[in-house]
């Protein structure tokens, strides 16, 4: 988006308050690390103001790139004197915020993307709002990031060694991997979830893209009963499916077989196939299944070769639903497995309540970067759907 | 099919066959098709799913093992008034003796007890020290008829005498009895026939008899005519003998071991005279204590509602159901816990999600694009991994108290206690819950036009008042949406309460959990699952109404 308001340099006052406000902010968490708030608070605002006037009185924009450096420098300067390593890198994003913080405020140029009618409250509530937000996004994001280096650790904690803090080699090792890769235990589990997951995910995807073509004809008797019902795993809570399977399998003799927790894992995943073909189905036209029935082709013919390739990207994304949903499930294999099945989930389930070992971290952080690939993998699909779609005719 | 009155007849179809029959059949065909389709899913479905879940509903109810481990029992306790103070009587007792006996054998008895013990503390070790010394009583009978005639001792005699042929209706009716005990089907040969006239004669020491006859030939494996019958077999003849009829009736007798019989009965004065109330006071007086017979009328139908009642902390009384003692009653508390827990939940999600869905909604969208990572991410990501988080960030030596302590907020001895509580639970299940608000109150969002804000702004509202009155309750069914499906996930929620939730932050779940798998009280189990799914299926049943079942969107 281009500039909407003209920006224009603001008055000196205003500018000084402002930054010498955000120095006192920062300042509070400073000066209580180092022992005394209201110093910390009176130092901030002061140094910022400093700063503020430096760089709008004496220097003004065209020394910017200079007033920014010297910014970061000092605050890092400042961190690596007062923390060691972790105080450099600190400092130094602070550094770097303030530098960019004075000339965005002091120039104002923060109202450059805004229309230009806003009051000052609205501009303040706009910005406000996005740091909420911002807090939000990392709320949501922080737990995952937090995993990934603390599975590096080199002692059996699960919180960062004051070694790892000052970035010392000796801190980080790949210990936890090495006995994720060589431990029976955790390799059986891995295995047992290999072997699992793809079989419930061939099985979900079979029945459930067959009954979803069937569900998107055009005139099916008991539509909204039919669906309800094969929606339901993902409606009934997870704990009430394993109790209900483990009830019932043990009467029938599938409880603690592979067998029953394939079945059991293939019966969840069956909703998430159901959503994304019949999703895909609905987008899909009719006319090509005629046009090739017309040109002779009989009806499994027509499937392989139209419709199929058509819908292809949904009928994967179901799987993969299916497979993830296998894979990262606990609660029913927990009951319905013996140990004989144990899955990665589950192992790691009885690793947190147990034994606490932080290899745990390293499963997960291996299993983030799956995620990922699945995410992209998902999304990628998703976008060749719709270019396919958009491409048929009608 | 009404015959068109026109001059041309029925329109026909291609084929001569009149056309709206033509369209019958293709739309029938059309429909069987579809189904055909739908079918290997359904069953498919039906049964690895429902089945299980109708399992679980018929589990909360079922209550055939006091009825299936004493069946005599049961018949002769129904007459008794369990309002009076009396005990009940000897016909009782005596069933008592000969249906306990039967289950010690099976070892069927401590199961019995350990399900009464869920209603009345204390009749588990009722059961498991009269199982053990149940032999007693019959051995005082054993005794003393081997100190008549020891041709009593010998296994071979009781088969020869007890052989013969026509009471094969009593032997079947004793099979199916035991294989109700045992649920071992206690069909194929036994090599022992009974004889008819001995089943007339001494009824209970036919019974026993077959009793110990189908058991050992079939549970055991052994043969039955080399083998010394129980003790329950001499008590039977024992309390048969007691009858002066049938005295007089073994000298009348002619059949095989009438020697023995009669010699027996001319000495059954001889015969301990003892009552089985007597000799099961003996054995534990707390079978003296009323409460304990009162328990075993109460829960003897073979369906009860006893499980539910137990799971709103209320339990069978003589006339209807009573609330349980204050010390007893913890399910209303883990419910109304479950349902708090699962609104504040429910509640911070909208309040972290409102915002996220707003921003993504009014971004340009490649930075929307690349903020909905940021919310795709975690959703993508196992739960386990997630729960692990949130444990390493919460606990004490954990990531966000080193953080507070390194910024001096917090001092180092006075850590904050942030997991193994509710206020855990709630983080964690929050953050992961929170896509399934975020996702549903986007697509929503993203439907609503910004023009109308900004009509309404230059209609003269406030920020506040166009927010309120125009944009606000155009997103409501987004916060329907997301609330119903966080607010379903999260009262069913397991495993994340089972890690960060301690004893304080856990939901009924874990209490279902608990049951199924230490306590073993599994029709608790299902009552208590029952009513959490039918909680969920009207939620579900609301969540259809409002956003459709077929309107679900998974990510993206």
């Amino acid at each position: 988006m281009s500039a909407l308001t003209p920006i224009e340099k603001k008055p000196i006052p205003f500018t000084l308050g402002v930054v010498a406000a955000a120095g006192a902010v920062a300042g509070i968490f400073i000066g209580t690390a180092q022992g005394s708030t209201l110093l910390g608070v009176v130092v901030g605002a002061l140094l910022l103001a400093g700063i503020g006037y430096l760089a709008m009185q004496i220097l003004g924009h065209e020394q910017e790139r200079m007033v920014r450096w010297g910014t970061l420098a000092l605050f890092a300067l400042g961190g690596l004197l007062t923390a060691g390593l972790p105080g450099l890198v600190v400092g130094g994003l602070f550094g770097w915020f303030f530098g960019w913080f004075v000339y965005w405020i002091g120039e104002g140029r923060y109202r450059a993307k805004l229309v230009p009618y806003l009051t000052p409250g609205q501009v303040l509530w706009h910005y406000a709002f996005r740091v909420i937000c911002g807090a939000i996004f990392i709320f949501l994001i922080t737990p995952i990031i937090v995993v990934m280096p603390l599975s590096f650790n080199a002692e059996d904690f699960f919180t960062f060694t004051p070694e790892m803090l000052r970035f010392d080699p000796a801190g980080y090792s790949l210990k936890h991997y090495e006995d994720f890769f060589t431990n029976a235990d955790w390799q059986q589990a891995l295995w047992n979830s290999v072997r699992i997951a793809p079989v419930a995910t061939l099985l979900s995807v079979g029945f459930g893209t067959l009954a979803a073509i069937g569900l998107s004809q055009q005139h099916v008797p008991f539509r909204q009963a039919i669906m309800a019902i094969l929606i339901s795993p993902m409606i009934v809570p997870l704990i009430i499916s394993a109790a209900g399977m483990y009830f019932f399998y043990s009467r029938i003799g599938l409880q603690g077989t592979y067998m029953g927790v394939v079945l059991a894992h293939a019966a969840l995943g069956i909703p998430f196939v159901i959503i994304t073909v019949t999703a895909t189905l609905v987008g899909f036209d009719r006319s090509l299944t005629r046009a090739a029935a017309n040109m002779g082709a009989d009806p499994v013919t027509t499937f392989f070769k139209v419709q199929m390739p058509l819908i292809l990207p949904g009928v994967i994304s179901g799987g993969l639903f299916a497979f993830i949903t296998s894979f990262d499930e606990v609660v029913v294999v927990l009951f319905v497995g013996s140990a004989g099945q144990k899955t990665l989930p589950w192992q790691m389930f009885t690793g947190l309540r147990e034994q606490i070992s932080p290899t745990i971290l390293a499963v997960a952080t291996i299993l983030v970067a799956i995620s990922i690939a699945l995410l992209t993998t998902v999304e990628l699909l998703r976008r060749r759907s719709e270019r396919l779609r958009g491409m048929s005719p009608g | 099919m009404s015959e068109t009155t026109t001059d041309a007849g029925p329109v026909l179809a291609a084929d001569g066959t009149p056309l709206k029959r033509s369209l019958h059949r293709a739309l029938r065909m059309q429909k069987m098709r579809a189904l055909a389709l739908i079918a290997p899913l359904l069953l498919f479905v039906l049964l690895t799913f429902i089945a299980p879940i109708a399992d679980m509903l018929f589990r909360s109810v079922e209550n055939e093992i006091v009825a299936e481990t004493l069946p005599d029992t049961v018949v002769a306790l129904a007459d008794w008034d369990a309002t009076s103070d009396q005990p009940p009587g000897e016909q009782v007792f005596e069933s008592l003796y000969f249906d306990l006996f039967l289950a010690a054998e099976a070892k069927q008895h401590t199961k019995l007890g350990t399900r009464l013990n869920y209603e009345q503390t204390g009749i588990s070790s009722l059961f498991r020290t009269s199982g053990r010394k149940v032999d007693d009583i019959g051995e005082e009978f054993q005794d003393v008829i081997e100190d008549i005639d020891p041709t009593w001792k010998e296994g071979r005699f009781w088969y020869q005498m007890m052989s013969g042929s026509g009471g094969d209706a009593l032997l079947d009716e004793r099979r199916d009895r035991l294989s109700a005990l045992t649920s071992n089907s206690m069909a194929g040969d036994i090599g022992f026939d009974l004889s008819a006239e001995i089943a007339r004669l001494l009824p209970n020491t036919a019974r026993a008899y077959s009793d110990f006859a189908i058991f050992t030939a079939l549970a055991d494996e052994d043969v039955v005519a080399e083998e010394d019958p129980w003790e329950a077999v001499y008590a039977a003849l024992g309390v048969d003998l007691r009858d002066a009829d049938t005295r007089a009736a073994i000298g009348a007798y002619s059949g095989n071991g009438a020697e023995a019989l009669q010699n027996l009965a001319a000495a059954a004065g001889q015969l301990p005279d003892f009552t089985f109330r007597e000799a099961f006071l003996d054995v534990d007086e707390d079978w003296g204590d009323l409460d304990n017979w009162r328990t075993m009328q109460v829960y003897s139908p073979r369906l009860t509602s006893g499980y539910f009642l137990n799971a709103v902390d209320m339990q069978k009384g003589l006339d209807g159901p009573i609330e349980r003692p204050e010390n007893q009653q913890i399910y209303m508390k883990l419910f109304e816990r479950t349902l708090i827990m699962s609104l504040v939940i429910t509640g911070s999600c909208i309040l972290l999600g409102y915002p996220v869905a707003w921003i993504l909604a009014n971004l340009p969208a490649r930075t929307a694009n690349m903020l909905m990572i940021l919310v795709l991410l975690p959703f993508w990501t196992s739960l386990l991994v997630r729960t692990s988080a949130w444990k390493v960030m919460l606990q004490q030596q954990g990531v966000i108290n080193d953080v507070l302590v390194w910024l001096g907020l917090v001092a180092d001895d006075s850590r904050l206690v942030m997991i193994n509580n509710q206020f855990g639970t709630i983080v964690a299940m929050t953050h992961i819950l929170l896509p399934f608000m975020i996702l549903p109150l986007y697509s929503v969002m993203q439907t609503i036009p910004p023009t109308y804000l900004r009509a309404a702004k230059s209609l003269g509202a406030t920020n506040w008042t166009a927010f309120w009155r125009v944009y606000f309750p155009q997103s409501v069914p987004g916060i329907g949406a997301g609330s119903i499906l966080v607010f379903i996930l999260s009262i069913g929620y397991y495993i994340t309460p089972e890690i960060v939730g301690g004893t304080t932050g856990t939901f009924i779940s874990n209490r279902i959990a608990y049951h199924i798998s230490s306590s073993l009280n599994w029709g608790l189990a299902a009552a208590l699952g029952t009513i959490l799914l039918a909680v969920v299926l009207i939620l579900y049943w609301a969540y259809d109404k409002i956003v459709g079942i077929d309107n679900v969107k998974l990510g993206g």
